[in-house]
Parts: C-alpha cells; structure tokens; sequence
C-alpha cells in the first residue's frame, strides 16, 4: 500500500526509510537546504531545512516521514526564520561574494536570493579565519566555511578518508583538517575525492581556476535554486572536474 | 558591535569602499610670510589598505578582487592585474583573439571613462564659465541648455558600458580576463548590435573633439588656469604611437627631451621611487633619475597625446596634430587641455572599436593560453583612463600573494595636482579669507585631472570639499566647508 504525505497541501508519497526531505526532492518540492547533499547521510546542523510537522518544527533532512503526516514548508514564518538563519550565516563568516570564484555557484547565495535577503542585518563578526593553501590542488579558504559539514562526512562515508572534522564550539567552531600538521598539504585527500568537490560555499576549491566560466552561465544563473536538485549539481559538478 | 571590535582586523576594515568615498576632499593651503601661497596640499585617501588587503590571496583571484578599487574604472584594474597574472601562469603571449578581446574592452573602459569625466562632470564648467551660478552649473544644466550634446554624452557612456557588459557579463564588475586569456567569446549578435551604433559613436566623438577644442583655443583664460610645467610619464607602443594597453615606457622632459623610451614596464622600480611624505597617505612617485625635488611628472591623456609621436588612427591623428599645433609643435602643458585631449583619445576609442568590431578575430573561440611555466612575480601596466596604472605581484609556494603595489594614475599624479591647485590659489586668493569662488576654482582644478576625487558614488559633481589656510606661524587663519548638497559652511 503506498503511503503519503501532506506538503504544503499537496499530497507527496515516500517509500518507507525515506525522511521529509527525500521525499520532498524526489517530487520536486523545494524544502531550503544547506548541509544535505542527497548522497550523503543526513546531518541536521544548519536547520534551514526547519518545516512544522504536525504542528512541530523539525529538521526535515532528519526527520522520517510517515504516513499521512501534515508538512508545512513554504510558510512565510518559516521563511521568515530560514532568512534569519541565512544572515547569521553571512555575518559569522567573511563572504565577499562579488570577488568569490564561487558566485553563481554558491548555495548560501543562491538561498539568500531565494529567501529575499537584502542585507546582513546584524552587525558582522569578522572572523579572523585561516586560508590553508598548502595542497597542490586543492584550497580551503575558512573564511567562507558556514561548518555544514558535507566535507566531513563526504570524506569519511565516501571518500573512506576522513580529512576533515569540525573543532571547538559555538563562536570558536571551525574546520581543521585530520593531518599531522593540520595542513591540507599532509593529508590524503585527491583532487578527485568528493569532500574536496562537495562544498556548497566557496570554503573548499580546485587551486587556479579562476572565474572561468562567464557571469551569465554559472549554476545558479542558469537555473534558480528552487529547480535544483542538489544531487544532481554536486555529483555532475564532480563529475566534471574528473575529465 | 562588541564583536565586531572584539574580532574586527584592520585587513578588513581598511579598504571598506564607503570611507574611501565618503570622506571629504580636503586642501590646505600653506602661506608665506608675504602671504603668498607657497604650498599646496591635497589630502586623498589612498588605496594603500588594499594591497595589505590582497595579501594572503590567491592570485587567481586578483583580477577580480581589484576592480573593487574604483568604481569608475574598475575594467583598468582587472586588465593591469589579469597582465600581471598572465606572468604568474608563464603566458607571454595571448591568443590573438584573446588579445583583442581585452583591448575592445579596454577601450569601451575609456571611452565610458572619459564620456563620464567630460559630459557629466566637467562640461558644465567649461559651457558655463567657472563663476557662473553654482545652482546651474551642473549636468542638469546641461541637459537643460544644451540637451543635444549631454544626450551625446550620455550615449557614448552608455555605448562604452554596452561594451564592457557583452564583454565581461556585466556592466560594471564583470568577469572577463583570466590568467592567460579570456573567458567568454563574444557572440555573433552582441557584435553585430555594437556595430549598428559605431557610426554614430563616431560622429559623436567627432564633435566632442571639435567642442573642446573650440571651448580651450577660443578660451584665452582657460589656457593659464592650474598651468604647471612637467615631465610626462605614458605608454607607447613600438613604433611610438598612442597605445593604450601594451607597450613600452616613454618619459618626456618639460623641455621636450626623451628621458627614457621603449623602456620594458617590468624593470619599472628602476626608473620610478615612490616618496613617503608624513602629511599624506598617498605617495609622491618621481623619475629616479631626476630625483625627488624635480621627477614629479604628469599621466593622463595630456602626458599621452602630448608624448605620442602619432596616433594610428586617422581621425584622431587629424586632431593630434591640431592640438600640436596649438602649442607650436611643442608640449601644451595647459591644465584645462587634459579635457581636450581626453577627447582625441574618446576619437581614438571610437575609431578602434571600429576596426576591432570589423576584425574576424573578435569573435574566435580561441581564448586561452596555458603553460606549464610559473613564476613568482607578475608586473602588469596600463594606460587606464587617468593614466599609467601599475599592478606589481610577488606570490609565494602556494599560489598566494605575498605582496602587492600598486601605483595608481591618481599616485602619479600627486604631485602635479598638488602644484594645479598652488597655482590656482595663489592667482585667486584675496588676503586672509577663501572665497566661494576659489573653491570653485580649485575644485575645477582637481577635476581636469581626476574625477574619483570629484565624485565618486557623490552626487556628480559635488565633491565635499574642505579648504583650510595655514598662515607662516602655523595658524589656521580661515577655512571653508562645502557640503555634497553645495551648502557653504565657514
Ligand atoms: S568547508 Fe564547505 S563543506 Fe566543509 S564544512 Fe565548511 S562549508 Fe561545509
Ligand atoms: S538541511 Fe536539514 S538541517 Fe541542514
């Protein structure tokens, strides 16, 4: 017997195992979302996922759907509250999006058009935060690090690696990475590895390619966040970095 | 707030592009004992913050980073530093499409540049007369007196801009020039709508030229105003002409003689120091080899068309040799011909949109160059619409910047408007007091040079200004503020 749930008024169907999230991607609704990358085991951080289940709110991304359930999603309280969350995102970190290689391509970007931010709101942290360039190929530019995690666990689960971990807490979280001196350079991650492709910001990118594809033809100016299965992007993304 | 004091690191904070323009120009004015002004100085804020800024980065970055510098030229920034970059990847040589790609867009960067600095800031001025009324005297005016000409001018701008967006994706701030090419090729219909303005855009320039050298010959007071002797520093290409984006070095005496010529713009520590002066945020850079008391000279399109020894294209040649002729043969050293020789070059944009419009290179597909080859150090110059602009790169192991200088047109420029702006006040000081007028009058000044002192993000035009008199026992004796919205406070 198949079973469904409710989103916003249209009725979704899932198999069982799936959570609110997958079965909202697979019928195409739009739930925002950071750190789930559908390849990868749900992790529940970054809370813009956040729909009212029942009468509750709770991270989609983590959250078992069940028969007959009642979503809220597109509601302008949560949207309202996953603005709130983006600009924290922005004013904790350093994004200076209009010289960042990743503008087009940056998730947190295209989520904050997606959620109409016009500004940052709060007054910015300006984190000082370390650039660790020591790879090769590959770069981490922590500034712009918003800790979802989808390298961390892209690298252990796929990878089989484990390069990366979050450390401290709360204002003094960060990302380091799992080496005898910490720098990229001394661990094992390969150009070629996921974690080093999976990032949504423009905290961990392939050295020396700068700006190569053209204003106008970049991810998200093709195409708005809304139509974007995540999964699909990352892993075509991957898989053209492979050629 | 707390955080942000708590966590704030200078890098950041410095080059924040609001303090840089909304701080207000300000000039002191040095009296002797005769009460003669024996000095003048400008105070800019400089763009020192960022190339601490830069540090840490990846050069890969660079030329995108640096068009943040200026919101009015922001294409001469990205283009001194993707040359410079060029170096860093081991690229000598770009493709030929690529190389006309970046010049197309550099040209379309100096004819908006120019189309803005003339129609929007200075025409009223020079239309009107500089003690006309202040209320009218401005592009409104213009619009309202003259509508035929400010709509040319705002259509040259809008037609250089029009370049820089097919080119680059975007009207301002765009990504276009790459380490070692370009990344977009441009698109048969792009080219095909830039070609059904040129005409015009042609006969526009033509007037433009014609306009000014009308105002500055039949102009007799215009021709002493801000008048200073200098050397002229500018870029040629090899055969001498008029180049705008790659060539040698050429400095030229007051006296007219070569002080050097063809120079390679990599060795250009040699030839150019910077002076450090504790007044000033900005430096002073002078010709090493004639020393700091004497090696100020000038850029711009005055030290350009004057040190030329022609220019390739015909019409803007025809105007060259006018503008010749005018000083004799010799060097027009006249302040207020900046703005005629802006225009030759606004004739010389046109003519070789043009041409480039009508190559089949322009729109190949052959866009980059690698190599295998790296370099730690990239030095990129560029005749940018106020002058020669120079981006100096050293990278470490890693692809970082280790450091940066940069000397900006307004830099080398310093000096000279330091020595406009003494002339002037000396000529119009009455006693003790400053006038309005002289305001106006050194305001003028400024502005033959360089427009992103004069405006910026400012309402056009309407440069804060303050102005203070420095008697010879060290005494403020006067001072005169104007606010952006023109009100006079004393
Ligand atoms: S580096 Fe990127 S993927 Fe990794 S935690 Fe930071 S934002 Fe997420
Ligand atoms: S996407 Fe669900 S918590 Fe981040």
């Amino acid at each position: 017997m198949s079973q469904s749930i409710l989103i916003d008024g249209i009725e979704v169907p899932f198999k069982s195992n799936q959570t609110i999230m997958d079965a909202a991607l697979a019928a195409n609704i739009y739930i925002p979302h950071l750190c789930h990358n559908p390849c990868i085991k749900p992790h529940g951080s970054c809370k813009l996922c956040t729909v009212e289940v029942n009468g509750h709110t709770t991270s989609s991304c983590t959250t078992k759907a069940e028969d007959g359930q009642k979503v809220i999603n597109n509601s302008e309280k949560l949207n309202k509250a996953r603005l709130t969350i983006t600009q924290m995102l922005f004013i904790e970190g350093n994004h200076l999006c209009p010289t960042c290689e990743k503008t087009g391509n940056c998730t947190l970007q295209a989520v904050a058009y997606h959620l109409g931010m016009l500004d940052g709101h709060f007054p910015q942290f300006y984190p000082k935060r370390e650039v660790d360039a020591s790879h090769p190929s590959i770069m981490l530019d922590r500034d712009r690090c918003i800790l979802c995690e989808l390298c961390v666990r892209a690298s252990r689960e796929f990878d089989k690696k484990d390069v990366f971990a979050i450390a401290g807490r709360g204002d003094n979280a960060h990302l380091i990475v799992n080496s005898p001196s910490g720098k990229l350079r001394d661990s094992d991650i390969e150009q070629n590895d996921l974690a080093a492709h999976i990032c949504p910001v423009g905290a961990i990118l392939i050295k020396e390619r700068g700006y190569e594809i053209p204003i106008g033809c970049r991810t998200f100016d093709l195409r708005s966040v809304t139509e974007i299965d995540l999964g699909d992007v990352k892993l075509s993304e991957k898989s053209s970095h492979h050629e | 707030m707390e955080k942000e004091t708590k966590n704030s690191n200078l890098r950041r904070v410095a080059i924040d592009p609001v303090t840089r323009v909304e701080g207000h120009g300000k000039i002191t004015l040095l009296l002797d004992e005769n009460n003669r002004v024996q000095e003048a100085r400008l105070h800019i804020v400089e763009f020192r913050g960022f190339e601490k800024f830069i540090q840490g980065r990846p050069y890969w970055e660079v030329p995108f980073f640096v068009q943040r510098l200026c919101g009015i030229c922001p294409v001469s920034h990205h283009l001194a530093a993707a040359k410079a970059i060029d170096q860093i990847v081991g690229v000598e040589q770009l493709t030929p499409t690529a190389e006309k790609l970046r010049r197309l867009l550099h040209f379309g960067q100096v004819l908006q540049s120019h189309a803005l600095h003339f129609f929007h800031l200075s025409s009223p001025d020079l239309l009107f007369g500089f003690g006309s009324n202040l209320a009218h005297r401005n592009i409104i005016g213009v619009i309202e007196d003259y509508p035929d000409l400010a709509l040319k001018g705002v259509k040259l701008r809008k037609y250089g801009q029009q370049i820089i967006k097919a080119i680059s994706g975007k009207r301002i701030h765009g990504t276009a020039a790459i380490a070692g090419g370009m990344n977009k090729a441009l698109a048969a219909e792009e080219r095909n709508e830039l070609l059904a303005d040129i005409n015009e855009v042609l006969v526009w320039s033509q007037d433009a030229v014609t306009l000014n050298e009308k105002i500055h010959v039949t102009h007799a007071e215009n021709h002493n105003f801000a008048a200073i002797g200098s050397h002229f520093l500018s870029m040629v290409d090899d055969q001498g002409a008029l180049e705008l984006y790659h060539g040698g070095l050429r400095a030229k005496s007051v006296t007219g003689e070569t002080i050097f010529d063809q120079f390679d713009y990599r060795g250009y520590q040699k030839i150019i120091r910077e002076e450090v002066r504790p007044w000033s945020y900005m430096k002073f850079p002078f010709l090493t080899e004639l020393g700091k008391e004497k090696g100020w000279y000038r850029v711009g399109p005055l030290a350009r068309v004057n040190s030329c020894d022609y220019i390739s294209t015909p019409l803007a040649e025809e105007a060259r040799q006018r503008f010749k002729a005018f000083a004799d043969g010799g060097f027009v050293q006249d302040t207020l011909a900046y703005h005629w020789a802006r225009m030759i070059e606004v004739l010389h944009c046109a003519e070789s949109i043009h041409d480039l419009l009508n190559d089949p290179d322009i729109y190949g597909t052959d866009l980059t160059v690698k190599s295998d080859e790296k370099r730690s150090e990239g030095i990129g110059v560029i005749e940018a619409p106020r002058g020669t602009l120079f981006h100096h790169y050293i990278v470490n192991d890693e692809g970082l910047i280790e450091k940066a200088n940069l000397i900006v047109s307004t830099t080398s420029n310093n000096q000279a408007m330091n020595e406009s702006v003494r002339a002037v006040a000396d000529a119009y000081i009455d006693g003790h007091e400053i006038t309005e007028g002289l305001l106006n009058h050194l305001e003028i000044a400024v502005r033959a040079y360089d427009p992103c002192l004069s405006c910026a993000t400012h309402a056009l035009g309407k440069m804060p200004l303050k102005i203070e008199l420095v008697d010879a026992s060290g005494q403020q004796v006067d001072r005169l503020f104007k606010h952006s919205d023109g009100t006079i406070e004393r």
